[in-house]
């Protein structure tokens, strides 16, 4: 008998169907990877073997857990259950944790609710568990609060609360999306450890193939509710006969076609910019310290190349953005488009910050609400002092070159997907014929499907435009797949820097070896 | 946390140091001769000159402010012109009034808006929530005097279980002391609560909707269990501000509810004193209701560090 098995579960919300006929198993000490893109209902899934529907769900179907319906059990029996037959891990390590409570007494808690020992006893429990997650007492005392840990490190806490009293499954909502490379492979890794440690069953839902690639047992694919393929982890790819799996691989490791012409003489020139950030001061009249986020880098991009800028959270890549786009002043050094400074005197140069746009990551959060899609794009145009008179004939026009309609332009945002709104958000960014567009992790919460699309689309025009990108991203693989030349950036510094090819082929510093073996790879199959 | 609690003492004397000059030079310096002003027009210039030199006003303005400083520091609020009593003595007579009066209108409002909110919260969408919604956008909207008529006239005039307004004092008993401050409290206490209560109920919505949340149902908690150990505390902070803002309010703010129940207290001094121009007096409350808004802001800048641990390190 299976540890978990879920049969013909469906599942509707308000009426509305999420999940049809879902069925399948996990044994214990089994890895079970789910996959699937946005709206695939993977989370509903879990959510349902843990009888944590939201209001207005109607579940039909069986989720037998240990020979036992969860669906058919009370309130009080689910209580009992959660936490110590399941545990439960979540995408967002940085919100997962109440702010105002220390780890030791979160991670405690799981115990002390479940009534498996006293106060003393649970607290010498969590510091076991919390251990056995990789955080030592010496480092991680009971005592600290969330916000003095990382995002890895939090994952790790909400790991060792979900595990503190040995469930038999252990259920990973998207539980490395959130997180660098390094770190997303650190984590794996320890989940992996602790299901061959206490053979518990792990199902593991994400988004991407390569995070479960080379570690499933079993593979579920789900799209629009439904399963559509199935099968053991081994040599699944080789044998995947579904189409929606095969687009789904192919879209993971998607290289667009690119011929746009590269010119030798620079558009954007950074020469040896450094950016100091005042900390807080220690006592009332210490020297205020200073943090450098951005330390003497310099590099150049030249017309009609396609630099990638890789690096994980807090190395400076986002500052460097900003200093680039004239958002915030450097300490030292220059930032010259086409010999043009970005900033003269304290002030930018209007001229010169016409000449390049950007693109952010988050497509629900980087829009006006209130605003029509027209206002929204033509909104660069304050850049030329006043809008020109044809202004909604370039708004559609810059609409249409993005895959988009004219039409669309009196729409608001919200009645545009995620993809539909990053192409909106690149569309703003062509509006004024920029010559330099910087993709600040452009394509990063985009499914892969759409994220291929968008990669087509942004080798397609700048073929079409003659446009120049810089390419900001986490994610190597979008780096590789996009990118003449690469940037490594660490703490600051840019610690590699060549063609992407060979950078990828032979990394040269020891980090840039850690980024790409950290980074999850799908394993290669001949085209069928 | 030492840290913390000093810099906010600090912050708290800047505070003062700053109002007091304020206060000073609007009150002293600005309106032209303060003697003439408090004697009228009609006043002889001998006594104006008599005023002058008993108010110390051919001193040089520093000179007045630090005389008045100094006298605040050791309790001295000056001699009132039209009472030719010590103004220390009139200002603790009347905070005997208003600062009871105060705490038994926060407490009220606290303990009605504080359930009210949680269930509203909890029970969203439900006949519960709707109920306390459409009762607390009346309280807001009814003005409180009007309010307290109401009850005047239900419970002092037909009812006859208290009387319509005054104040007994407290050497009358505790009990006699509560209950003819118990209508005004309530008619203060009524947009209080109803405030109160929709600030809580946002703030715990806003709560229950956080990922940490569903992690501790994740663990097994029940609902009950999330409220009362994760989101009630968190929900606090902006609850503890619109607390302190109303304590402020209260103190000072509750003249025509003391107007409606003839309750000598503090916002009536200050009333009083203006239309009898008596700028000794005015200063000096103004002041210490200063004093009193200060210290209730620091206060709760305490009890903020003392709930979340991340404002314990910033700044």
């Amino acid at each position: 008998m299976s540890l978990l098995a879920i049969e013909n579960l469906s599942l509707a919300i308000h009426g509305a169907p999420i999940l049809r006929d879902v069925s399948f198993t996990v044994d214990e000490g089994q890895i079970v990877g789910v996959i699937g893109e946005s709206g695939s209902g993977k989370s509903m899934t879990a959510l349902s073997v843990m009888g944590l529907l939201p209001a207005g769900a109607q579940a039909r179907g069986k989720v037998i857990f240990e020979g036992r319906d969860l669906l058919a059990a009370s309130e009080a029996e689910l209580c009992a259950l959660r936490g110590a037959g399941i545990g439960m891990v979540f995408q967002e390590p940085m919100t997962a944790l109440n702010p105002v409570q220390t780890i030791g007494a979160q991670v405690a808690e799981t115990v002390l609710i479940h009534g498996a020992g006293s106060r003393a006893e649970a607290m010498a429990r969590a510091r076991e568990v919390l251990n056995r997650v990789g955080l030592p007492a010496e480092r991680f005392p009971l005592s600290r609060y969330p916000h003095e840990l990382s995002g890895g490190q939090r994952q790790r806490v909400v790991i060792a609360m979900a595990i503190a009293l040995r469930p038999r499954l252990l259920i990973a909502d998207e539980p490395t999306t959130a997180l660098d490379v390094t770190t997303q492979a650190q984590i794996l890794r320890l989940l992996k450890r602790l299901v061959a440690e206490d053979g518990m069953g792990l199902l593991l839902i994400t988004h991407d193939l390569g995070v479960v690639a080379d570690m499933a047992d079993e593979m579920v694919i789900m799209k629009a509710g439904e399963v559509v393929e199935r099968g053991a982890g081994q040599g699944f790819f080789a044998r995947m006969q579904h189409p929606y799996t095969r687009a789904l691989f192919e879209a993971s490791s998607h290289v667009p076609e690119r011929t746009a012409q590269v010119e030798e003489r620079p558009l954007l020139e950074v020469r040896n910019v450094s950016r100091d950030y005042a900390l807080a001061r220690t006592a009332l009249f210490a020297p205020a310290r200073r943090f450098r986020a951005v330390d003497g880098v310099s590099f150049e991009i030249r017309r009609g190349e396609s630099l990638g800028l890789v690096g994980e959270s807090g190395c400076g890549k986002s500052t460097l953005t900003r200093a680039i786009l004239g958002l915030e002043e450097v300490q030292e050094g220059e930032i010259l488009i086409d010999g043009q400074p970005v900033f003269s005197g304290h002030r930018v140069n209007l001229a010169v910050r016409r000449k390049m746009q950007v693109v952010f990551q988050d497509p629900y959060g980087s829009f006006n609400p209130r605003w029509k899609v027209a206002r929204l794009v033509a909104e660069p145009f304050h850049l030329l002092g006043a809008r020109p008179p044809d202004w909604r004939e370039r708004v559609g026009a810059a609409l249409e070159s993005v895959g988009l309609e004219a039409a669309d332009m009196e729409k608001y945002i919200h009645e545009f997907s995620g993809g539909q709104r990053q192409r909106i958000a690149i569309a703003r960014a062509l509006i004024l014929r920029p010559e330099l567009i910087i993709l600040d992790e452009a394509v990063s919460a985009l499914d892969v499907s759409i994220r291929a699309q968008i990669l087509d689309l942004l080798a397609d025009l700048s073929e079409r435009f003659g446009l120049t990108y810089l390419f900001i991203s986490h994610d190597l693989s979008v780096v590789r797949a996009i990118t003449d030349r690469v940037l490594v950036m660490r703490a600051g510094r840019i610690v590699e820097e060549g063609p992407t090819d060979e950078v990828f082929a032979k990394p040269q510093h020891a980090y840039t070896k850690t980024l790409i073996e950290a980074a999850p790879e799908l394993p290669q199959v001949a085209a069928q | 946390m030492l840290r913390y609690t000093l810099k906010r003492l600090l912050s708290l004397a800047i505070s003062l140091a700053v109002a007091s000059v304020v206060i000073f030079v609007a009150i002293e310096v600005v309106p032209g001769d303060p003697a003439s002003y408090m004697l009228g027009i009609n006043a002889r210039p001998d006594t104006v000159a008599a005023l002058r030199e008993e108010l110390g006003l051919n001193m040089s303005p520093p000179e007045r402010y630090i005389a008045w400083v100094g006298g605040l520091l050791q309790g001295d609020f000056g001699t009132s012109y039209t009472y030719r009593t010590p103004v220390a003595e009139m200002i603790s007579e009347r905070l005997w009034v208003s600062l009871p009066l105060a705490l038994f209108a926060l407490a009220l409002s606290t303990l009605v808006a504080f359930p009210a909110g949680i269930i509203a919260a909890t029970r969203r969408g439900s006949k519960w929530d709707l109920g306390i919604m459409g009762v607390t956008q009346l309280g807001i909207a009814v003005p409180n005097f009007w309010f307290a008529m109401l009850m005047v006239l239900v419970f002092a005039i037909n009812l006859r279980w208290f009387s319509a307004g005054g104040f007994p004092g407290w050497d009358e008993g505790l009990f006699a002391g509560l209950k003819a401050l118990l209508l005004p409290a309530v008619s203060l206490a009524l947009p209080q609560a109803s405030i109160l209560a929709r600030v809580m109920r946002s703030a715990l919505l806003d709560t229950l909707d956080e990922d940490f949340i569903r992690t501790a149902r994740a663990k097994g908690l029940t609902r009950r269990q999330v409220l009362r150990r994760h989101a009630l505390r968190n929900a606090l902070i902006p609850v503890l501000t619109i607390i302190g803002l109303q304590f402020s309010f209260l103190l000072a703010g509750a003249i025509i509810i003391e107007n409606v129940f003839f309750l000598p207290g503090l916002g009536r001094l200050v009333f009083q004193s203006i239309s009898a121009r008596d700028l000794i007096v005015v200063e000096s409350v103004v002041m210490l209701l200063v004093f009193a808004v200060v210290v209730v802001n620091f206060a709760v800048d305490l009890a903020y560090a003392a709930i979340d641990p991340r404002l314990r390190k910033r700044r």
